[in-house]
């Protein structure tokens, strides 16, 4: 069985600098699957790359059994991959509901964005309560569940998540975390990049430590959550 | 006739002009950061289309009859001008320093310049410009040329349209979305170079029909016309909120009135009799421009961009 997104020793360069050096990972269908590690280790360049965005340098992105490697973006979420980029970026001066329409920009089923729109609301209720308000006046967790929303709005195959927790206090962390199980549980494929490395592990079906452009280590969440090089260095134990 | 009530409707019907070209310069800056300094040329080769297709019809036609075949051939110019310098000179250009594309700009409008000047017949000089019949009528105190009527109505229909467009239609949103952040209306589905061509090329209409208006009021055009009035509507641009559409045309009207009631009225002013008429008017809409910026950098109806989240 082929998986549904499949990376093979993909390269992605600034300039000069090799930001990712050659890695490869799969996502099958119904799996989450997490890419951990410290800052400048090539974990939002991978997903920047997948998405469109950055156009690698080598290697092969099959995603669904098409090559994305020369795709651009707005192709690419055609295809069923969302991307939810890292510090949210929702559309300031557009109201909630509007940023949940943009999210549906290539669907033509009226009905069935409203119904979706309807379901962002039932995930998110603080999203519902505030649809004509404009995202920007919204707290940066609330902007989180906004960019999650927004994403599922395409309907993925395949949802990208780039540091969903970042920035937020523990309450609305746990609150974005227990969204993440909650889609897991509905049978959503989620890529998840994330800092908080127990949280990440502990939900995740498949997980890779990315240092420096590469791939260090790969295992299941549970695997990796107890192997003692990243318990010391991702979890903070000594 | 100088009474205020006519410099006021002086200044609105010169400011809807400004108004109309400015909002090529904002929806452009709006969405690629880009000051498209060759706008004023568009607008100059919009006048020279309209006057083309004017020149080709037969004499027995009426002014009226003509006057929508001139506004598509001007627009047509105008547009495919707009849209080939997009992808021509400026989308080569995306991701190159600021510089690049600027001095791409100025250069542009200089070539489009000489284009008209050397290839349209007898544009040396001044060409003459059909003007509509009818008028001045007068209403109250206050006379009004038919081409001020024309003018004015053109720049209400089409911004009532734009604003109508961007609010309401699919496209229009994704237009917002694009200028907010071009990267993350990508992830949306959106094709931002689609969005980037359909805001050049509403940019290049309003300009065309600038153009056509403004030899409509003149009855003359000129090869070097797009050169103060782009710069006039440019200063309207960023006077109202460089980026903001509804800010392009009150820049344009508050530009207009500043600038037609300045020149009437500033030499009234004991120890600045020197200082007034026709030729300082264009010091004054700088000085305008100057304090407004000090009170308002972001300008009228400017946001001040804040850090994204």
């Amino acid at each position: 069985m082929t998986a549904l997104l499949e990376v093979e020793n993909l390269r992605v360069s600034y300039g000069k600098i090799e930001a990712v050096k050659g890695i490869s990972f799969s996502v099958e269908a119904g799996q989450v699957v997490t890419l951990i590690g410290t800052n400048g280790a090539g974990k939002t360049t991978t997903l920047r790359t997948l998405s469109g965005l950055l156009k690698p340098t080598g290697g092969k992105i099959v995603f669904n059994g098409k090559p994305l490697t020369r795709v651009p973006p707005h192709k690419v979420v055609a295809l069923g991959l969302a991307h939810s980029p890292e510090g949210r970026h929702i559309f300031p001066r557009l109201t909630i509901e509007q940023n949940l329409q943009l999210g549906a920009y290539l669907r033509k089923d009226s009905g069935g964005i409203g119904k979706d729109i309807d379901r962002a609301y039932e995930l998110f209720p603080i999203l519902g309560e505030r649809r004509k308000q404009a995202a920007g006046t919204l707290s940066g967790g609330e902007q989180q569940m906004l960019a999650m929303g927004r994403a599922l709005m395409c309907q993925p195959k395949l949802l990208m998540l780039d540091e969903p927790s970042m920035g937020l206090s523990p309450i609305m962390m746990q609150k974005i975390m227990a969204t993440i199980v909650e889609l897991k549980a509905q049978g959503t494929t989620i890529l998840l990049v994330e800092q908080n490395a127990q949280a990440a592990l502990s939900l995740a079906d498949q997980a890779h430590v990315m240092e420096v452009g590469a791939i260090k280590l790969s295992g299941t969440g549970q695997d990796l959550l107890h192997d003692e090089g990243v318990r010391k260095t991702y979890l903070g134990e000594d | 006739m100088h009474t205020l009530p006519q410099q006021l409707a002086n200044g609105l019907f010169i400011g809807s002009m400004y108004g109309l070209i400015a909002i090529g310069y904002t929806m452009v800056y709006g969405i690629v950061q880009l000051i498209n300094f060759a706008h004023g040329e568009i607008y100059m080769t919009g006048a020279f289309g309209a006057l083309a297709v004017y020149t080709n019809l037969p004499d027995s036609m009426s002014i009226w009859a003509a006057l929508p075949l001139m506004l598509a051939g001007g627009a047509i110019v105008s547009v495919l001008i707009a849209v080939g310098a997009e992808r021509l000179a400026y989308r080569p250009l995306r991701g190159a320093p600021r510089l690049a594309p600027l001095i791409t700009a100025i250069g542009l409008s200089l070539a489009l310049q000489q284009v008209v000047f050397l290839w349209y017949p007898n544009a040396t000089a001044g060409k003459h410009f059909p003007q509509l019949p009818g008028g001045p009528y007068h209403v109250g105190d206050v006379d009004i040329q038919s081409g001020d009527i024309f003018l004015v109505v053109a720049a209400v229909v089409c911004m009532a349209a734009l604003a109508a467009f961007v609010r309401t239609s699919r496209t229009g949103r994704a237009m917002q979305a694009t200028a907010q952040d071009p990267d993350t209306a990508q992830l949306m589905g959106i094709d931002t170079n689609r969005i980037i061509v359909i805001a050049f090329a509403i940019g290049g209409f309003f300009a065309a029909v600038a153009g056509l208006a403004s030899g409509l009021k003149y009855g003359q055009i000129k090869y070097d016309m797009g050169f103060q009035a782009g710069l006039k509507a440019f200063t309207a641009a960023v006077l109202g909120g460089i980026g903001n559409i509804y800010g392009a045309m009150l820049g344009g009207l508050v530009l207009g009135v500043a600038e037609s009631c300045a020149s009437a009225y500033i030499s009234n002013i004991p120890g600045m009799e020197q200082l007034g008429g026709e030729g300082w008017k264009n010091v004054w809409a700088f000085v305008l421009l100057i304090l407004v910026l000090l009170a308002r950098p972001q300008g009228l109806l400017g946001e001040r961009v804040a850090d994204r989240a």
